[in-house]
């Protein structure tokens, strides 16, 4: 049998349809960042964040910034920047709808799965935590890449 | 000194200097040590570096730089010999060398992180001669 082009074409779409709503409730687990460079430079004042958690046009974004890097200066030589760039974005998670946020937490699959249903807003604030940065406070597993506490 | 002697001497210097740099005091010798070249390049009456004005340039609140950072405090917390906390949750080490040996082991990490903090906290690089002070006061403590 050949399958014909229109149903090839709505197979594309019932697929898409099935693989959006997954991304939104958030990724259980997502490979780890194994480059030593990566993990050195982006991992001395928070979590070295694993590629998949932003799309490439994100980390394009964080990586454009770096001088005024969330509030700080985060400066790095060119040649630097430019190795750690080209990890984040060939490992880089699925592309999003809309303009691109430099943050994870701006994500909307980040911000359904830590709404208040899920997160006491006072969480938040609290000691341990400080900042909603700091996925190892609630992740005990954040560095190895897997977000599934259960 | 015959000359084959005097060049044999400064193979030997030669091949030691790595020995020397490889140990952590030798490291922290050498990145004063550059420290005060460039201090005395810039200002010829230079005298040496002074840990209490390390002291004042760590506790001051400045407050010239980025908003969320006024302080050097504000991230190593109010005393170099405990641990500090990024504004991100995570744990520094204290900066005092004699909690954390491998402070000031390696230039590149230095020279990085002065960059980047005084222009957090300043609002401008750290001269040399204010990097001198404030790594003689970490040594010191
Ligand atoms: C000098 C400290 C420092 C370094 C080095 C640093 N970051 Fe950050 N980063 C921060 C701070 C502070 C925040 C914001 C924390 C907050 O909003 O509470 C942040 C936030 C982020 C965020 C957004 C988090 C979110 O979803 O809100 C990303 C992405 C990020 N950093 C990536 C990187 C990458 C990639 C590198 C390496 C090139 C790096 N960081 C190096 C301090 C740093
Ligand atoms: C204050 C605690 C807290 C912080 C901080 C936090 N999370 Fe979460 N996270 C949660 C909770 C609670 C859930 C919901 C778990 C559930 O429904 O099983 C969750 C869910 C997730 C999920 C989905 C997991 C799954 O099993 O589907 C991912 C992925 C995730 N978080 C990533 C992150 C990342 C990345 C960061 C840091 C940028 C972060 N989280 C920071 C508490 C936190
Ligand atoms: C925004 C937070 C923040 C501020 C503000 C800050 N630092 Fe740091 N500093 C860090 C982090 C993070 C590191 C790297 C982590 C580590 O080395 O443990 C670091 C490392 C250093 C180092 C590297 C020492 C070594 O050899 O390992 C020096 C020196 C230093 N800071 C001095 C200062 C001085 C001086 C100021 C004030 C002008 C300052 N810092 C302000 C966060 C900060």
């Amino acid at each position: 049998m050949r399958t014909s082009p229109p149903l090839l074409l709505s197979w594309t779409a019932a697929l898409m349809l099935l693989a959006s709503p997954a991304f939104a409730d958030g990724p259980e687990r997502v490979p780890p960042l194994t480059d030593p460079v990566v993990r050195a430079e982006c991992g001395s004042c928070h979590m070295a964040f694993q590629p998949g958690l932003l799309p490439a046009a994100s980390w394009k974004l964080v990586m454009a910034q770096l001088a005024d890097h969330f509030g700080e200066d985060a400066t790095l030589p060119a040649e630097k920047v430019a190795a750690i760039e080209a990890v984040l974005v060939s490992q880089a998670g699925r592309s999003q709808k809309g303009e691109p946020s430099p943050r994870i937490t701006e994500q909307r699959w980040w911000k359904h799965e830590h709404d208040a249903r899920h997160v006491k807003p006072e969480r938040w604030t609290a000691p341990d935590v400080l900042s909603k940065v700091n996925c190892v406070a609630c992740h005990p597993r954040a560095e190895r890449g897997d977000y599934d506490d259960d | 000194m015959k000359p084959t002697s005097a060049l044999l001497a400064a193979l030997a210097l030669l091949a030691a200097l790595p020995v020397l740099a490889a140990s952590a005091p030798g490291a922290r010798a050498a990145i004063l040590d550059g420290f005060a070249e460039r201090a005395r390049a810039a200002d010829p009456g230079f005298e040496g570096f002074d840990g209490e004005r390390g002291r004042a340039l760590f506790e001051g609140d400045w407050g010239l730089g980025k908003p969320d950072t006024p302080s050097c405090t504000t991230c190593h917390g109010p005393d170099p010999r405990r641990a500090g906390q990024t504004r991100a949750g995570k744990t520094i080490e204290p900066l005092a060398v004699s909690v954390t040996p491998s402070r000031f082991t390696d230039p590149d990490e230095v020279a990085k992180w002065f960059f980047r903090n005084c222009r957090s906290v300043l609002g401008r690089e750290c001269t040399a001669q204010e990097q001198g002070d404030f790594m003689t006061f970490a040594t010191g403590l």
